[in-house]
């Protein structure tokens, strides 16, 4: 039995890993994820390495030298405390991607496990879950962060749990639905019929099966969740200054528009690259793994 | 027809009945108290008393959503702790603002949109294609407020064409709806480019073109009418991102509709509002796809609602 099992094992194992490779392969000749991972690298970098491109304090006032215009000395100009505008982007690019990946996990550990267990077991507890998730999808998301951020108030962790909190009934959604369907598969059937425990059914059965699509949205959610956050800290009511955060330093360039556009102006362009660069990596995956939802 | 709007209407109210539950535990049990910020930090423990009853803010969390409820039935939305109007008043003033701002881009974002798809679709993974799904996820990566400033700085800094915020006439309209539309453009554009690729592949689009049919007929009357249906559900979803980006351009164009509504009575905690204004919002919504529901029965003549 042993030894009619092992080679079974390891063929299954290295047709797994050649399906990782021809992925892998086509998601390096595929443009959209290309010029995306280009992107997210440069954002990453940047992140990373900001002590290193601007080993000032971005955040010290400097009043004598407030709004100045782009120069060699400041190619992005300065703000209206006399701060560099370049290493508030630079640093602000720490803050977004603790946001972008905070958001995106805490979608993750609520809305996961609700889609998994919604979707497998059915009946009194998938209504229950679905009808919460129908009440939270009936506020458009932005909405329900705002709503959340009315109640916990301002600040970067609540910033975060509240964008966050708006993505969970995406990752519900999305999970439940290819949980319904791989659920009826016959691998999950035998599982069941040798007396498999659920817990192990939907962790090593369920949930990898429905890894490719949580891998795109993650991606998806990740420039979602930089755009809802900038728009909070744009309105005051996400990251509070002195944080070098992009939507707050375009919420108090947006003062001096008419005399310093430029304080508004690349803080903006950060979040657009960086938003662009998920969402071209998300298309990217998208066409690379799941062909059929190509748009 | 009318039997499934009445069934749909009905349908609605347990959804609404989850969102008040929803928004006034969630603005009641949390930190802050509104009693507090209404009388003001110079306020003696007597005056926030006074207020806290006046709200009704003494009386046991239970007591005080009833009330909210009972109130909610006679569409008594309660009274702004800022200015002391009932809510509904506040509201249904910037209602017309909003919703003048939201047809007016969802409005531009279909004339711009759905050619755009068409065309892209008509001639997939040419240059054209590629011009229009470009611009399409360049949309979606922009930030609606960063959009509305730099169309500021250009029609209104630089060329004096425009206005940069208020209302007052047509051209207070155009920058704030054109800001909005590019939010919701580039889904539209998306969606009506995928539901032609796929209904110019269909049998029935083969058909047409075989008995010699022009192609601009067979693009509109054959593939177009039959692409439609997830266009409208996409233009229907659309109207509640439309609703979040509104508070983000009304507040860039100092446009007076509930989005802003919503932000200053954040910053004030003025909980009645905020419950008024989300709920009127969530309604909308609902009011929106319910509408879309039913053309689709106009738009394709095989589904029935009997």
């Amino acid at each position: 039995m042993t030894e009619t099992t092992q080679p079974q094992s390891r063929r299954i194992q290295r047709s797994a890993d050649s399906q990782l490779r021809r992925n892998w392969a086509k998601l390096r000749r595929n443009k959209t994820a290309l010029v995306g991972g280009i992107l997210i690298l440069i954002y990453l970098i940047t992140a990373l390495l900001a002590p290193v491109l601007f080993p000032s304090n971005p955040s010290a006032p400097n009043l004598s030298r407030s709004l100045e215009r782009p120069s060699i000395a400041d190619p992005l100009g300065t703000d209206e405390l006399g701060r560099s505008i370049l290493g508030r982007v630079i640093y602000g690019s720490r803050v977004s991607l603790l946001i972008a990946i905070g958001v995106v996990f805490v979608g993750l550990l609520v809305g996961v496990p609700l889609g998994l267990v919604s979707g497998y077991y059915g009946g009194k507890v998938d209504f229950g879950i679905q009808r919460v998730t129908d009440t939270l999808l009936a506020f458009p998301g932005f909405l329900l962060a705002l709503a959340l951020v009315a109640v916990l108030g301002v600040g970067l962790k609540n910033t975060i749990i509240s964008v966050g909190i708006s993505m969970v009934p995406i990752y519900i959604r999305l999970v439940r639905g290819c949980a319904l369907s791989v659920r009826e598969q016959t691998y999950v059937e035998a599982a069941k019929a040798v007396g498999t425990r659920d817990r192990i059914i939907l962790l090593r059965h369920i949930l990898p099966n429905v890894m490719i699509p949580i891998t795109i949205q993650t991606s998806l959610g990740m420039g979602t969740g930089i755009l809802s956050a900038a728009a909070l800290g744009f309105l005051g009511l996400g990251v509070q200054p002195p944080t070098p955060e992009w939507g707050a330093m375009l919420g108090s360039g947006r003062a001096y528009l008419f005399h310093a556009p430029h304080v508004a102006t690349f803080p903006g362009i950060a979040i657009f690259l960086a938003v662009l660069g998920f969402n071209l990596a998300g298309d990217g995956l998208r066409d690379v793994l799941d062909p059929r939802f190509r748009l | 027809m009318l039997q499934y709007v009445v069934k749909r209407l009905l349908s609605t109210i347990p959804v609404l009945f989850g969102i008040s539950l929803l928004l006034f535990f969630m603005l009641r049990m949390l930190p802050g108290d509104p009693a507090q910020v209404l009388a003001g930090q110079m306020a003696s423990q007597e005056d926030i008393k006074l207020i806290r009853h006046q709200l009704g803010l003494d009386r046991p969390i239970i007591v005080q959503y009833g009330l909210f409820l009972s109130r909610l039935t006679r569409f008594d939305l309660g009274r702004s702790a800022r200015t002391q109007n009932p809510v509904i008043r506040e509201v249904w003033a910037r209602l017309p603002n909003t919703v003048l701002l939201a047809v007016v881009a969802i409005t531009l974002a279909c004339v711009f949109g759905i050619p755009a798809g068409i065309f892209a679709a008509v001639r997939p993974y040419t240059w054209i294609d590629y011009l229009f799904t470009s611009m399409a996820l360049f949309g979606i990566s922009m930030p609606v407020f960063w959009l509305g400033l730099m169309l500021v700085v250009i029609f209104s800094v630089v060329l004096h064409w425009l206005p940069a915020g208020g209302t007052g006439s047509w051209k207070h309209v155009v920058l704030p709806s054109f800001t909005l539309a590019a939010f919701v453009v580039a889904f539209i554009t998306r969606m009506t480019r995928a539901s032609m690729i796929e209904a110019l592949s269909q049998d029935y689009t083969t058909t047409a073109r075989s008995k010699g049919l022009k192609e601009q007929v067979v693009i509109v009357k054959h593939a177009l009418k039959n692409a439609l249906i997830p266009i409208i559900t996409v233009v229907g979803l659309q109207f509640g991102l439309l609703l979040g980006g509104a508070v983000l351009t009304e507040t860039v164009f100092a446009w007076p509709g509930i989005g802003r509504l919503i932000v200053d009575s954040i910053l004030a905690r003025d909980y009645p509002v905020i419950q008024g204004a989300i709920l009127i919002f969530g309604l909308l919504y609902i009011l929106v796809n319910l509408f879309v529901d039913m053309i689709y029965a106009l738009i394709d003549p095989r589904i029935r609602y009997d």
